[in-house]
C-alpha cells in the first residue's frame, strides 16, 4: 500500500459528511424592521429539512438568507466554509438552487424554455446553449415526470404539473441544495403529496433539501430533520419525534393538540384541539 | 419513472430520447421564431420600399438604385435624396428604438401597458427638450443631451418614488402618470409665456414628425441605435430571468437591480435620443409590444418589437404625407389617431384577463 492511497476515515457516513451550508449567528433584516437576530443554523448534509412555524415567525426569511436573496445585517451565511456574500451570484447559483414561494411565469412560455432557464448560471456571454443544457434540463424533466409536458405552454398546465415544471427548472441548475420556499402552498392534498414525494425522490439521489412547510404532518412525515422556528428564533430542531411534541407545538403555534402516530408512516401528527367538536 | 440511486451530486444523463425530444422542441420554436422574424422583415421591407417608391413622384427601382448611388435625375433625385430616403431611414431608426424599449419595459415591469411614454420617461424628455428649445434655443447634439437627461431624471424619479420593489409595477405606472401630467403642466406653461414663432416649432416637434429630418440628425440616431439595441440584445437574456420574478432569477445567479438599472438605463438613452430628432411618436413603444405578442405565440420579444416600431412609424409617415388629404400631415397625428382605438381595446382586453385570472 503505497502513502498516496486514500484511505477512508474510520468514522460513519453520517458524521464524516459536514454541512455545507451554514448560518452562523446571523441577524436578518428588512430595511429596518429585524425579523431574526444572531441565529445559528446548520443544514444536515443528504437530508431533507423543513423549517416550520407560525406565520410571520421568520421561516421564509431564513431560508431567503440562506439562499443569498437578503444580506445579514451582521453573522454570515457560509456555503462551503466562504461567505456566500463573498461568492459571485453566479457562482453560489452553481451550488444551491432555489424555487421562491411564488415564481412568475413568463407569457406564452413552454414547458423546455422555462426549464431551460435553469441553466443560466452555466452561460456567459460567449458560452451559449449547448448539447450539456439539452441533457440537464431532458433529465430534470425526466426526474420531474414532466416529459411529455415538453411542448406545452406553462399557462395550460394544472397547478401540481406547473410546481413539477418549476422544480424541474430548480433541477437543471443541478446544484447539490435545494431550497424550497413552501413548496406545496397552493396544492391540493393530491399534489402536495406528490411534490414531497418527488423531494424524497431527489433526497434519494443526493440532493440535501431544505423547505419551508406551513404542514407540520407532512413536514413530521417527509422530513428527517425539522427546525421549529417561534418569533424569530429557533425554538427546537432535530427529527420529528423530539421537535413534533405537543408542548412545542403550543408553544409555536398556541394551540393545544394531541399527538398520536401517524398510520402510515409512524410519525408524530397533530391533532389539534379547538373549541368545539372535542 | 426510473430514478437512478447513485449518491452524491446528482448526475446529468438523460435517456438519449428525451435529450432529442428536448432538442426538437426547442428546434421547433427556434424555427417559428424565425419565420415570424422573417415575416416581419418583410413587413417592413415593403412598407420602406413603398415609402421611397411611391408617393407623389413614383420611383422605380432602377432609377432608385441609381439615385442612391449618385445619378441626377431631375425632381426625382431631390424627392428621394432630400424626402423620401431620409423619412424612411429615420422612421426606421426611431421605429426600432421606440419598438425595443417598448418592449423591454413591458417585460421588465411586466405590464402589457408598460412603456416609456405611459412611465413618463418620453415626457421626461420631451420637456427638457422643449425649455431647451425655447428658453435656450438648443439644437442638435445638446438637445438630444437635454432630452437624455430629462428622461433619465424621470426614470431615477419613478424608481425611487415606487419604492425600491422592483415587483410594484402598477405603482411605478401610477407615478409615471402623475409626473407626466406634471411635465404636461410645465411645457403648457412653456407654450404660454413664450415666443408664439418658438411655441409653434416646439409644438410641431412635440408632435412627433418627420418632416424636417436632416442626414446629419439620422446619422445621430445611427450611432444611438448602432450602440444601444447591441446592448439590449445582450441584456435581453437577463431580462428573459427578470420576468421570473427577482427572487427567482437571484437564485439563476442574476442580480436583479443592477440588471434592471442597465436596462432601464440602456433603453431611457435610446429613445431620449430618438425622441430629441422626431419627437415623442405617440404609441409606437406601447403598442409594439402587444402586437408582436399577437403574432408570435403570445410571446414577447425584442427584435421582432423593434421590427414592428419600425413598420409602423415608416407606413404612418407614408399615410400622412400622401394618404390623408393634401398636408404634409406629422407622422404622430397618424400613430395618435390610429393608435388610441387600438390602446382602448388592449385596456379591454387586459382588465378581462385580470377578471378571468
Amino acid at each position: 500500500m503505497t502513502a498516496t492511497e486514500f484511505v477512508p476515515p474510520a468514522v460513519d457516513d453520517d458524521a464524516a459528511q459536514v454541512s455545507r451550508l451554514v448560518a452562523q449567528d446571523v441577524s436578518l433584516a428588512y430595511g429596518d424592521r429585524t425579523v431574526l437576530d444572531g441565529l445559528s443554523v446548520q443544514v444536515p448534509p443528504g437530508k431533507v429539512t423543513a423549517i416550520v412555524g407560525a406565520n410571520g415567525c421568520g421561516k421564509s426569511t431564513l431560508l431567503r438568507g440562506l439562499a443569498r436573496l437578503l444580506k445579514p445585517t451582521s453573522g454570515s451565511i457560509l456555503l462551503d466554509g466562504r461567505d456566500i456574500h463573498e461568492q459571485s451570484t453566479r457562482d453560489v447559483a452553481r451550488e444551491v438552487g432555489l424555487l421562491p414561494q411564488s415564481p412568475l411565469a413568463p407569457e406564452g412560455i413552454t414547458v423546455t424554455e422555462l426549464v431551460g432557464r435553469g441553466r443560466h448560471p452555466y452561460h456567459g456571454l460567449f458560452k451559449q446553449w449547448s448539447k450539456a443544457d439539452d441533457d440537464a434540463v431532458a433529465h430534470a424533466l425526466e426526474l420531474t415526470d414532466t416529459l411529455d409536458l415538453a411542448h406545452r405552454p406553462v399557462d395550460e398546465l394544472s397547478g401540481g404539473q406547473r410546481q413539477r415544471v418549476w422544480i424541474a427548472m430548480v433541477l437543471a441548475q443541478e446544484t447539490g441544495l435545494l431550497l424550497l420556499d413552501e413548496p406545496t402552498s397552493f396544492l391540493d392534498i393530491a399534489h402536495a403529496v406528490e411534490v414531497l414525494d418527488l423531494v424524497t425522490d431527489l433526497n434519494q439521489r443526493g440532493t440535501t433539501v431544505v423547505m419551508v412547510l406551513h404542514d407540520l404532518n407532512l413536514a413530521a412525515r417527509y422530513a428527517d430533520h425539522l427546525i421549529a422556528m417561534c418569533g424569530g428564533e429557533v425554538l427546537c430542531e432535530g427529527d420529528a419525534a423530539s421537535v413534533v411534541t405537543a408542548a412545542n407545538v403550543e408553544r409555536v403555534f398556541g394551540v393545544r393538540c394531541q399527538i398520536v402516530p401517524d398510520p402510515v408512516s409512524a410519525t408524530p401528527l397533530v391533532v389539534p384541539l379547538g373549541r368545539h367538536h372535542v | 419513472m426510473a430514478l437512478d440511486t447513485r449518491p452524491g451530486t446528482p448526475s446529468n444523463s438523460a435517456a438519449p430520447d428525451a435529450t432529442r425530444l428536448v432538442r426538437d422542441v426547442r428546434r421547433s420554436l427556434r424555427r417559428r421564431y424565425v419565420l415570424v422574424l422573417a415575416a416581419v422583415v418583410v413587413v417592413w421591407l415593403g412598407v420602406f420600399a413603398a415609402r421611397v417608391l411611391l408617393g407623389d413622384v413614383t420611383v422605380t427601382i432602377p432609377d432608385f438604385v441609381r439615385i442612391v448611388l449618385g445619378a441626377d435625375i431631375p425632381v426625382a433625385s431631390f424627392e428621394v435624396m432630400e424626402s423620401k430616403l431620409p423619412r424612411a431611414v429615420a422612421g426606421t431608426l426611431a421605429g426600432l428604438a421606440f419598438g425595443a424599449a417598448g418592449a423591454v419595459f413591458q417585460s421588465m415591469l411586466r405590464n402589457p401597458l408598460a412603456s416609456p411614454d405611459v412611465v413618463g420617461v418620453t415626457m421626461g424628455s420631451s420637456a427638457a427638450a422643449v425649455v431647451g428649445m425655447t428658453a435656450f434655443g438648443l439644437d442638435g447634439i445638446p438637445l438630444a443631451v437635454a432630452a437624455v437627461v430629462g428622461g433619465l431624471v424621470v426614470a431615477v424619479a419613478v424608481l425611487f418614488l415606487s419604492g425600491s420593489k422592483g415587483v410594484a409595477t402598477y405603482r411605478m405606472i401610477l407615478v409615471g402618470i402623475g409626473l407626466a401630467a406634471t411635465l404636461q403642466a410645465v411645457i403648457q406653461w412653456v407654450f404660454t409665456t413664450t415666443d408664439v414663432y418658438k411655441a409653434q416649432d416646439a409644438m410641431v416637434w412635440l408632435t412627433g414628425s418627420l418632416n424636417s429630418v436632416t442626414w446629419g440628425e439620422i446619422l445621430r440616431m445611427t450611432v444611438t441605435v448602432a450602440l444601444l439595441l447591441p446592448v439590449v440584445a445582450a441584456l435581453a437574456p437577463r431580462l428573459q430571468l427578470l420576468e421570473l420574478g427577482d427572487d427567482a432569477a437571484a437564485g439563476l445567479g442574476l442580480r436583479a437591480a443592477p440588471t434592471r438599472a442597465w436596462l432601464m438605463g440602456t433603453t431611457v438613452v435610446l429613445t431620449a435620443v430618438t425622441t430629441s430628432v422626431v419627437g415623442p411618436i405617440a404609441f409606437v413603444s406601447l403598442l409594439a409590444g402587444p402586437i408582436t405578442r399577437r403574432i408570435n405565440g403570445g410571446r414577447p420579444s425584442i427584435p421582432i418589437a423593434a421590427l414592428i416600431g419600425a413598420a409602423i412609424v415608416v407606413a404612418a409617415d407614408y399615410i400622412g404625407a400622401y394618404l390623408v388629404g393634401t398636408t404634409n400631415m406629422p407622422v404622430g397625428v397618424v400613430t395618435g389617431i390610429a393608435g388610441a382605438p387600438f390602446l382602448l381595446w388592449l385596456l379591454l382586453a387586459s382588465s378581462r384577463t385580470l377578471k378571468d385570472g
